[in-house]
């Protein structure tokens, strides 16, 4: 009886799991072999991009809603089913959005670079559409299966930057030009901690291939700690690194320096209105979700379920789980920290977090070379790991955070 | 250790997003047009022009047009022309009237001097602030007929103070009554035969239908 | 000069502008921006991103207060008063009303000068909660700490409004006293809002003043030095920031200060944290004095029954009245001539003339520095163009 009940799970669980694949030849299934191929890209292209420009609709109202919620705000609860009473707690918020930026007059500039000024925001959002390429989604559920997807990944995401720089320069504002000069420096200082925070992972699961590092973390210790790379102590410390990198490159608080609106006032999206300025929005959403979604892989496990007998639920959802939960610490962030400036900013990149980048890597070493170290000494393999980590992040940060320091006042006698 | 101060903000905000939940501390939001909170009893806007009697409004203002609000008002935003003959007020006395009587409110900036300096209690505070118009020229000028409104509505847009208002008022006007009763009385004496019933006509005049509603601004 | 950490060590202007070294750069920062609070404008010229030089530009709000002021009647310039530090109408009030009692020789019972400290002090809070919220917010803080400052500062326009009449232009100080008495409601509200308020500037503090950010930000940036702060006329908490121990409710002891008992906190660097810390501590004294208020308060008429309302023609001759307002020295000058408006009218904006050293405080920082310190001088465009 029993096992027949675990037979009957176990078949509807796999069939949950391969559904978005099952569907997707079902419907291809009837094109000869060559075309099969193409057919089968392009659905898996416009189901992502659907996909994550839906996420992009929802996490305009999350976004204001959590930032609502954290400042005592209800947030937008006005626009609903339109021409009903109907509010659905402001749901409908996106898509009148969508329909005001559209409908917007999009301005240019006399002045601006006319070509330029058009191509930044589809070469912006070109370029973070194509990070999504290399990311599985679930088991089996990646759109491109490339040997190298990490270095794909990386070399797609680094382009944005440049988009972001060519909407600065072509607006022809000052602001806009400061703008991109900030988000230039920024690319350059934190492109090389993202990228070094990741080796260690790169080294250790021996493989490029982003699917191939989620199958290196499958299994559980003891029956209940997974293997993901965050609960190693160079995981750790890497995906902070990997962390503090991505709000940086998504130019998310407290690194929105290029936006910095109260200084620049809408930085390189100064001269930009309608649906230009959509689209950067929503590529700017994407290269969030994009570099969630890498963390996801290369730490948390990518779509790995946390404990064993959740399996039963399909792995695309722990992806999209964990996805969401990052999604919320950059609101959570956002929502809590001012900014840094510049200056503060390549200095936090270069002096602090490629050091410790370059630290971990010799944790991640250190961590490879005792691997086969059982019983207690495994206990020392963990103290000195952990004591080189956190011994020159104490050193480097007290070293970063001198001269700053809460002051005691006197009062006057 | 650095990023300490980072993590205790973040907490903070974490306590606040659950706290906007379930603390109504928290979350003080009032969401205008369904919710309203209810205006605090001194709360001012714009003047309006109390007049004793709802069924009547344009016979019965207290005003005197005497101009001191005119001459007091700082941004100049009150018109006055007075009239040339007089009228019975609601004490039945004759007084003049204000024959215009316009306030910009476009112009005014709701100081309440214009109350303040009134000797006859005549011009009040409004709480209406809901005045919005899509004409900024001819609906913001406002005449006698819309300022004039009925002393019931004093009443309840301040009550304490249209009580203190109203006790004062038929204190000074049984005052007036005995003082011209008493006059009366005198006359009466040194002429027997003079017209009775002066005295009549100086009764406390504030009483007005109670059922008179505010008029809809 | 080399900065080891994230704080700055001062200012690095580059001496030589030629063409071999670059173009420095004009950027007019103003009227139109989202942090200039209001309709100022600064033309900043830039090295970079650091400011090698800055001019405020002013006067797109000129209202012509002070001729205005000759116009009107001594009574007539009163609610105009609310609108120049429009967040601080009730010290403005204040200020008005002393020049003129002075002017005139008004008495005013010792009730309202209870109810004046008590306006004064929940004043000094609204405005320093509301600059704690406005540099956090010129810091890039995404509006979290601007709206908690915002949800208290609304409760005490709520008391405000419930004993003037409106939240911002009061418009409740008279000669020879105060409007309308405060009701023991009031009072009672006013009470609870004041013993609840440490708890929210803990909080607060908790929030944002140990934040390693918002110290990288502040600590050393803008410093201004004790004896430009004297030259250069500047008052209030900005003054103090620097070490200066001047506080007209000390110094003057105008009102009934001198029987209160509190505090008044020096900053030892000058810098932008210090003046923020400096009206975060500020406030920790108002809440004492509020206290000793509320305790204290006396009974008995609040308006000098011999002060007369219409018909004021104070005697030929002048006075100066000044009280620390929140954001500084804000004082009244009047000469009369015996007429009902007086022969000149002058206003002395804290603000205006706390401005004046933004230059100095700027040089050599950065466009984002130069945002937070003027957020942190703390103006209010309609009290620097009157």
């Amino acid at each position: 009886m029993s096992a027949a009940w675990t037979n009957i799970a176990t078949s509807a669980h796999s069939l949950l799991e391969r559904l978005p694949l099952l569907a997707r030849d079902f419907t291809t299934d009837w094109l000869p072999e060559s075309a099969r191929w193409l057919a089968n890209s392009l659905i898996t292209i416009a189901t992502v991009v659907v996909a994550f420009a839906s996420l992009f609709a929802l996490l305009t109202i999350v976004e204001r809603k959590v930032l609502a919620r954290v400042q005592n705000r209800p947030g937008p609860n006005r626009v609903g089913i339109p021409f009903t009473k109907i509010k659905l707690f402001g749901l409908g918020q996106p898509l009148a959005d969508g329909i005001k930026m559209l409908t917007k007059e999009d301005i240019v500039p006399r002045a601006a670079d006319q070509v330029l000024h058009f191509l930044a925001p589809v070469a912006l959002l070109a370029f973070s559409i194509l990070t999504f390429a290399v990311i599985p989604f679930g088991r089996q559920l990646v759109p491109l299966e490339l040997d190298a997807g990490v270095l794909y990944f990386f070399a797609a995401g680094a382009a944005t930057e440049l988009a972001v720089f060519m909407a600065g320069w072509a607006s022809h504002n000052k602001y806009s030009l400061l703008a991109a000069m900030r988000a230039l420096a920024q690319l350059i200082s934190y492109e090389l901690p993202l990228l070094l925070s990741i080796v260690p992972v790169v080294m250790l699961a021996g493989s490029l291939s982003t699917v191939g590092i989620v199958e290196k973390q499958a299994g559980w210790t003891w029956g209940f700690v997974p293997h993901w790379h965050v609960f190693t102590p160079w995981g750790a410390a890497g995906f902070a690194i990997f962390f503090v990198a991505a709000l940086a490159e998504s130019n998310r608080s407290p690194f929105d320096r290029p936006e910095a609106e109260s200084e620049l006032i809408a930085g390189h999206l100064t001269e930009y209105s309608g649906f230009k300025y959509a689209l950067f929005f929503m590529a700017e959403y994407f290269g969030m979700c994009a570099l969630c979604g890498m963390g996801v892989t290369l730490f948390l496990g990518g779509w790995q379920a946390p404990l064993p007998f959740l399996e039963i639920i399909p792995s695309y959802f722990w992806f999209a789980a964990k996805l969401l939960t990052l999604l919320f610490v950059f609101m959570w962030i956002r929502a809590t920290l001012p900014r840094l400036r510049i200056d503060q900013l390549t200095r936090l990149a270069w002096k602090f977090l490629v050091p410790l980048a370059l630290i971990n890597l010799g944790v991640a070493v250190f961590w490879a070379l005792t691997a086969d170290w059982t019983g207690a000494i495994r206990a020392i393999r963990w103290i000195v790991a952990g004591a080189l980590i956190v011994g020159p992040f104490v050193l480097i940060g007290r070293k970063l955070s001198s001269g700053i320091a809460p002051r005691t006042y006197r009062y006057a006698t | 250790m650095l990023g300490s101060g980072l993590l205790q903000g973040l907490a903070v905000t974490a306590k606040n997003l659950v706290g906007s939940f379930h603390d109504p501390a928290r979350l003080t939001t009032v969401e205008y047009p369904e919710q309203r909170t209810k205006l605090p009893e001194a709360y001012r806007n714009f003047p309006f022009l109390v007049s004793e009697n709802a069924t009547d409004p344009m016979g019965t203002l207290r005003c005197v047009a005497c101009q001191i609000c005119e001459k007091e008002c700082p941004p100049q935003c009150i018109y006055i022309e007075k009239s040339k003959d007089k009228k019975p007020d609601a004490t039945g006395r004759p007084q003049l009237y204000p024959t215009v009587f316009d306030i910009d409110t476009s112009v005014c900036m709701s100081c309440q001097i214009c109350v303040e300096v009134c000797p006859f209690d005549a011009i009040k505070m409004d709480q209406v602030f809901e005045i919005a118009t899509t004409d900024r020229f001819t609906a913001l000028l406002l005449d006698r007929e819309q300022l004039a409104k009925p002393n019931d509505y004093y009443h309840t847009i301040h009550p304490t103070e249209a009580a203190e208002v109203d006790a004062r008022l038929a204190a000074e006007r049984k005052a007036a009554a005995e003082k011209a009763a008493a006059a009366a009385a005198k006359a009466a004496a040194a002429k027997p035969a003079a017209v009775a019933g002066l005295g009549e006509a100086g009764a406390p005049g504030s009483s007005t239908p109670a059922t008179t509603k505010p008029p809809a601004a | 000069m080399i900065a080891s950490g994230l704080q700055t060590t001062g200012a690095h202007v580059r001496e030589v502008h030629d063409d071999f070294h670059g173009d420095l750069l004009e950027v007019s920062m103003g009227p139109h921006h989202p942090s200039t609070h209001g309709v100022f404008r600064m033309q900043v010229t830039l090295d970079g991103e650091t400011i090698v030089k800055l001019k405020p530009v002013f006067g797109y709000l000129h209202r012509n207060h002070e001729k205005l002021g000759e116009n009107t009647s001594y009574l007539g310039s009163m609610p105009y008063t609310d609108r120049l530090d429009y967040l601080n109408s009730m010290t403005n009030n204040w200020a008005y009303a002393l020049a003129v009692e002075k002017l005139a020789g008004q008495p005013v019972p010792e009730r309202a000068e209870y109810l004046r400290i008590i306006l004064a002090e929940l004043t000094r809070l609204l405005n320093h909660t509301c600059l704690a919220g406005f540099l956090l917010q010129d810091s890039g803080a995404s509006g979290t700490p601007l709206m908690y400052a915002f949800r208290e500062r609304e409760k005490i326009l709520d008391l405000f409004e419930s004993l003037s009449g409106s939240r911002m232009m009061c418009n409740f100080q008279r000669f020879g006293g105060c409007r309308t008495d405060a009701s023991p409601e009031w009072l009672a509200a006013a009470k609870k809002l004041t013993d609840g308020y440490g708890a929210f500037l803990d909080e607060y503090e908790r929030l944002i003043t140990g934040n390693e950010i918002l110290m990288a930000r502040t600590q050393g940036v803008g410093v201004l030095k004790p004896d430009l702060a004297i030259s250069a006329g500047i008052t209030g908490p900005m003054l103090r920031a620097t070490g200066v121990d001047y506080d007209l409710r000390k110094v003057d002891a105008y009102g009934f200060y001198s029987r209160f008992a509190f505090r008044v906190p020096l900053g030892d660097h000058g810098d932008t944290y210090d003046r923020y810390m400096i009206r975060v501590l500020e406030m920790r004294e108002s809440i004492e004095i509020l206290q000793q208020a509320f305790r204290d308060l006396p009974a008995g008429p609040i308006m000098d029954p011999k002060a007369k309302l219409r018909g004021f023609r104070p005697k030929t001759g002048e006075a100066y009245g000044r009280i620390e307002g929140p954001k500084g020295e804000i004082g009244f000058y009047l000469i009369s001539d015996g007429t009902p408006n007086p022969y000149r009218y002058r206003v002395r904006p804290p603000s205006l003339i706390n401005l004046t050293v933004l230059e100095d405080l700027c040089l050599g920082h950065t466009v984002a520095d130069a945002v937070i310190i003027l957020g942190s001088i703390d103006i209010v465009l309609g009290e620097v163009d009157r």
